[in-house]
Order: C-alpha cells, then sequence, then structure tokens
C-alpha cells in the first residue's frame, strides 16, 4: 500500500479546502441559517410537532443530509474533474498507485471536507433549535458512511463529465430532488400511500431515515433497511469505480 | 552487461475513434542513454511516452521497466519513471515547494527536504518556492514540471519536448541539466521538434511516423548510414545546364549558374570527387573555389518520414 501517496492526495485536497476556506466552509453554513430562519422559526412554528418532535428540531437531521450529499458530490467530482480538465491528472495516473489508492486520497478528503461541514451545521442547528442525540454512535455512522457513499458517486461524476455543465447536471437534476422528496423535511408518513410507495424508491429516503432515527428514533423504515441501504450503495459505487480503472473509462483513453 | 532500461515488445495502441496511433512498435533503450525520439506532429511520440508511463491503455504489446511489466508490476515500473509533459499542466494555485512536495508524495518516496531543497537550487527556482505557479513565466513553470518530475529520484525520465516554447539561453541550460542527469545513471528519453537538439545530446535516435518506428540507430551510424555530402563548386563562368559528359554524376545547378553542387555518399570508398573534377576540366569548366557540406539529421529526419 502507498500509504504517503494517499497522504499525499488527501493532503492536496484538504490544502485546496483551506485554501478556499470561506467557499468550502461559510456557504453551507449561512445557507443552513437560512433554512433555519425559513422552515425552523418563520414557516416551523406555524407547523405542528411531527412524532413528538418539534418541525425546528426534525429537519435537523434532514437539512445535515440535505447538505453533506451535494458537499460530498461537489467536493468529489471537483476534486478528481480539475486535474483532469487542467491535464495534471498524468502525475497520478503514472504514480505508483492502485485505484484504491487514488479513490482513498481524493474520497477520503471529500469526505472529510463533508463530515467537517455537516458537523457545523449540527452545531450551528444548536443555536436554533434544542438538540438531542440518542444513538451518537449510529448518528455517526450514517454521516461518515453517507459522506464517503456520496463522494464516491462525486467522484464518477467526475470521471464521467467532460465539462463544468455536466459536473453539475446530476446533482441539480437528480440528487436536489431526490433530497428534497426524501422526507428531508417531512416523514414520509404524512404523503398518501401511493406517494409513500413511491418515496421508497427513493435511495435517500433510507439515508434521511436511519439518520434522523439516530438523533429521535422516528423512522419511516426500519435501521436495518437503512443500513442495508447504505452497504448496497457504497458497493455499487465502489463497483463502478473499480470498472472506471479497469477499463481507463474517460482518464486513459 | 548494460542494463536494459525499457523494453517495448510489439506495442499497439487504437483510440475508440478508430485512430492507430502506435503499431506494432518495438523498441530497447539502454540505461544511462539518452534516446531521442523523433518525429512529426501527430505520429504517436506522446502516445507512446504515455503508454510506457501507464497513463494511456494499450491495445496490444507489452513493456517493461528494468524488468517490471508495467501492467502486473506496474508500482515498480513506475516508480523508477518521472515524466515531463509536453503541455504546462500546472496546478496554478499550488506553490512551487508544495507541488513538489505532492509529486515526490505520490511516489512513496519518505519526506527529504535537502534533496527537494538541492532540486530547486539546481533548476535556479528556489527564490520562487513560495511563490504560486500561476505568477511564473512560461520557462519557469516549464522548470517547475521537471522538477516535479525528478522530486522522486527517477532512473527514467521522459521528457516530452521540454524546450518547446522556450527561449534559447533557457533551451541550452535546461540541455545543461540533461547532460548532468545523464552523468548521475538517469536514462533520457526525450522527443523533441529542435532537431539540433536531438543532435547534440541524443546518443541513440529512433524515427516515429504514423505510429510505426521507421528506425531506431546510434546517432553516429545513423547521421553515417544515412548521411550525404554535398561538394559546392563556385565557378569562374555560370553555366545553364549540366553538360551531357557530366550525367553520370548527381550535380545540380545553383547560385544563378555560378555553383554546381554534387551530392555523394561518404561512406563509400569511390565517392567520385576526383572522377567529377577530372572531368569538369576535360569539360573545360573551371572552379574557383570549393566547399563541402554534411547533411543535418534534419535533413535525415525529412528523407526517413517522407520515405515511410
Amino acid at each position: 500500500m502507498n500509504f504517503r501517496g494517499i497522504w499525499a492526495i488527501y493532503n492536496f485536497e484538504m490544502s485546496r479546502t483551506f485554501r478556499t476556506i470561506g467557499q468550502s466552509i461559510a456557504s453551507p453554513v449561512i445557507s443552513t441559517i437560512l433554512y433555519f430562519i425559513v422552515f425552523g422559526s418563520a414557516i416551523g412554528s406555524r407547523i405542528t410537532d411531527i412524532d413528538g418532535v418539534s418541525y425546528g428540531a426534525f429537519i435537523v437531521p434532514g437539512l445535515i443530509m440535505l447538505t453533506i450529499l451535494s458537499q460530498s458530490i461537489s467536493n468529489a467530482s471537483f476534486g478528481i474533474y480539475f486535474p483532469r480538465f487542467s491535464g495534471t491528472i498524468y502525475e497520478i495516473l503514472s504514480a505508483p498507485l492502485s485505484f484504491i489508492e487514488v479513490v482513498i486520497g481524493y474520497v477520503g478528503a471529500a469526505a472529510t471536507k463533508s463530515v467537517m461541514i455537516g458537523v457545523i451545521v449540527l452545531l450551528t442547528a444548536g443555536f436554533f433549535v434544542p438538540l438531542e442525540i440518542q444513538h451518537p454512535i449510529w448518528m455517526a455512522f450514517f454521516l461518515i458512511m453517507t459522506c464517503i457513499t456520496f463522494s464516491m458517486l462525486g467522484f464518477i461524476i467526475g470521471v464521467w463529465a467532460d465539462g463544468f455543465e455536466k459536473l453539475q447536471l446530476i446533482p441539480l437534476l437528480v440528487i436536489t430532488p431526490l433530497t428534497f422528496l426524501g422526507g428531508s423535511f417531512y416523514s414520509i408518513n404524512m404523503l398518501p400511500d401511493f406517494w409513500q410507495k413511491v418515496s421508497l424508491l427513493n435511495p435517500v429516503v433510507y439515508l434521511v431515515s436511519g439518520f434522523r432515527w439516530s438523533f429521535y428514533e422516528n423512522a419511516d423504515v426500519s435501521l436495518e433497511i437503512s443500513v442495508t441501504m447504505i452497504m448496497v450503495f457504497l458497493a455499487i459505487c465502489m463497483a463502478i469505480i473499480a470498472w472506471i480503472f479497469k477499463t481507463g473509462y474517460r482518464l486513459k483513453n | 552487461m548494460t542494463q536494459t532500461a525499457i523494453s517495448i515488445t510489439n506495442l499497439d495502441k487504437t483510440y475508440s475513434d478508430g485512430l492507430k496511433a502506435l503499431d506494432n512498435v518495438d523498441l530497447e533503450v539502454k540505461k544511462g542513454e539518452i534516446f531521442a525520439l523523433l518525429g512529426p506532429n501527430g505520429a504517436g511520440k506522446t502516445t507512446l511516452i504515455s503508454a510506457v508511463c501507464g497513463i494511456v491503455q494499450a491495445s496490444g504489446g507489452r513493456i517493461e521497466i528494468f524488468g517490471h511489466d508495467n501492467i502486473k508490476d506496474y508500482r515498480q515500473a513506475r516508480s523508477h519513471i518521472g515524466l515531463v509533459p509536453q503541455e504546462l499542466t500546472t496546478d496554478a494555485f499550488e506553490t512551487v515547494w508544495n507541488t513538489v512536495k505532492f509529486s515526490r508524495g505520490l511516489f512513496g518516496k519518505p519526506k527529504n527536504p535537502d534533496y527537494l531543497e538541492q532540486l530547486l537550487k539546481d533548476l535556479s527556482l528556489w527564490d520562487k518556492k513560495d511563490t504560486q505557479i500561476r505568477m511564473l513565466s512560461g520557462g519557469m513553470k516549464r522548470r517547475v514540471l521537471i522538477a516535479k518530475a525528478l522530486s522522486h529520484e527517477p532512473d527514467i525520465l521522459f521528457l516530452d519536448e521540454p524546450t518547446a516554447g522556450v527561449d534559447v539561453e533557457l533551451r541550452k541550460s535546461m540541455w545543461k541539466q540533461v547532460s548532468k542527469l545523464r552523468e548521475r545513471g538517469v536514462t533520457i528519453i526525450l522527443t523533441t521538434h529542435y532537431l539540433e537538439e536531438a543532435e547534440e545530446m541524443a546518443d541513440r535516435i529512433g524515427v516515429i511516423s504514423k505510429g510505426r518506428l521507421i528506425v531506431t540507430e546510434e546517432k553516429a551510424t545513423l547521421m553515417k548510414k544515412l548521411g550525404k555530402k554535398e561538394l559546392v563548386l563556385e565557378l569562374y563562368k555560370s553555366i545553364e545546364e549540366i553538360p551531357e559528359q557530366l550525367a553520370d554524376f548527381d550535380l545540380k545547378i545553383s547560385g544563378g549558374g555560378f555553383q554546381i553542387i554534387y551530392v555523394y555518399d561518404p561512406a563509400k570508398e569511390d565517392n567520385g570527387v576526383v572522377r567529377l573534377l577530372e572531368s569538369l576540366k576535360k569539360q573545360n569548366i573551371k572552379c574557383k573555389d570549393f566547399n563541402t557540406r554534411q547533411s543535418s539529421l534534419e535533413d535525415i529526419f525529412v528523407q526517413l518520414v517522407e520515405g515511410s
């Protein structure tokens, strides 16, 4: 294992994060504050409790998910796309690194940044609503696994994209709608039967549900199903990345 | 026995759009030599380098670096190689020091600030170590790329058109750098458009055209084998055409009829110079001066590529 190589990529990516600290950290924090002002305080004060949890507190896990999903994807996709765009990818491809090591470096850095942002959003939320985390270990598990999985998805998008426009395409057209419709701001039990069943096709439902369970022990689907789904999603992403490196898709052709 | 640094056998590369960039290339480069790879644009030089370095996936064939297969033993194979790409591809917002440190790290080498400091000093970059790369001139960026390629102390260095777009002074300073590297035993594979560069530095020369390696030869042998010599005779009186009696010689009229140029093979024992001079005397064509010129690598290159 080329640990120094992994560290070089990880460190390089994290340096980029800290170089653009305002953009990296401040932007999601401000967005979160705005969400709390609008949905938590302004509108939320007029919405009744959901399963015994105030609406402001109820949306915290969903809001964190919303932020880390988009951050994980954008961090990782930009991380691998930019060297492709600038041509510096030659250095990664010609280094004695396996695809796993390259992925650990890029995905690890993107996931770390997302976890940091998730924690910052959580702490920010604490200023607006009373927070309780019933299962902190499960909360950390869902937070970290979601960041890793979606950073992998971002990595795939970064390899697939052949322009900055495409880089934004999937996050904007697929991920954001899935997140909003995945129970970030409501319980899917509040939907009519038909839409509840449709919602179960949305993988984000399982992530939000599991994550919310770790806070309030309220879940739309069982914990086991949430864990299974995230592991399945992780396995799919790993398989696609392995295929990318095996075939050299968009990297070595 | 000289160790083989690079061994390439039956290497093919066809891109997804059907372009055959490499066609059955065989090549061996010995440890410590400077090998110049010449070819016109689109001949396959960069594809060949990229395939060896692992940047491009070959469609067929085998590449070994110091005996390590570059697919199966890619870690060992790649660890020997440093690459200076053709394009000035740099991390614009990184400092010189960080980018060089990053390159060393990628190759799994432990930190060695003393080595990196010396490297940057050798390349006249030390005073720019904390400068962002985007602030550097084109020539300096080129040197940063060389520093990055050398940061992990490679045994083989690929220089893909290293002096393209740099001024004469910098080009000569880079040649000096290359000579120093050779003294340290580094094997150097160089592609260049400047044939005088290959003529100046290379031990061996390969010419690639349309993806096929059409010749690989010691530079001196190549110049001897394919090189021609020209004898330029300055005449007292101009002539309009070559007399029939001189038809056996490969002659051209030049200089408004005041010059006759005789092209001959210097390797031949009977190169015809003496016979030509005697024949000219018989035809009463008087010469006031003469000079000879050896054909350059450029002439040989054009001859090879046009014939391929």
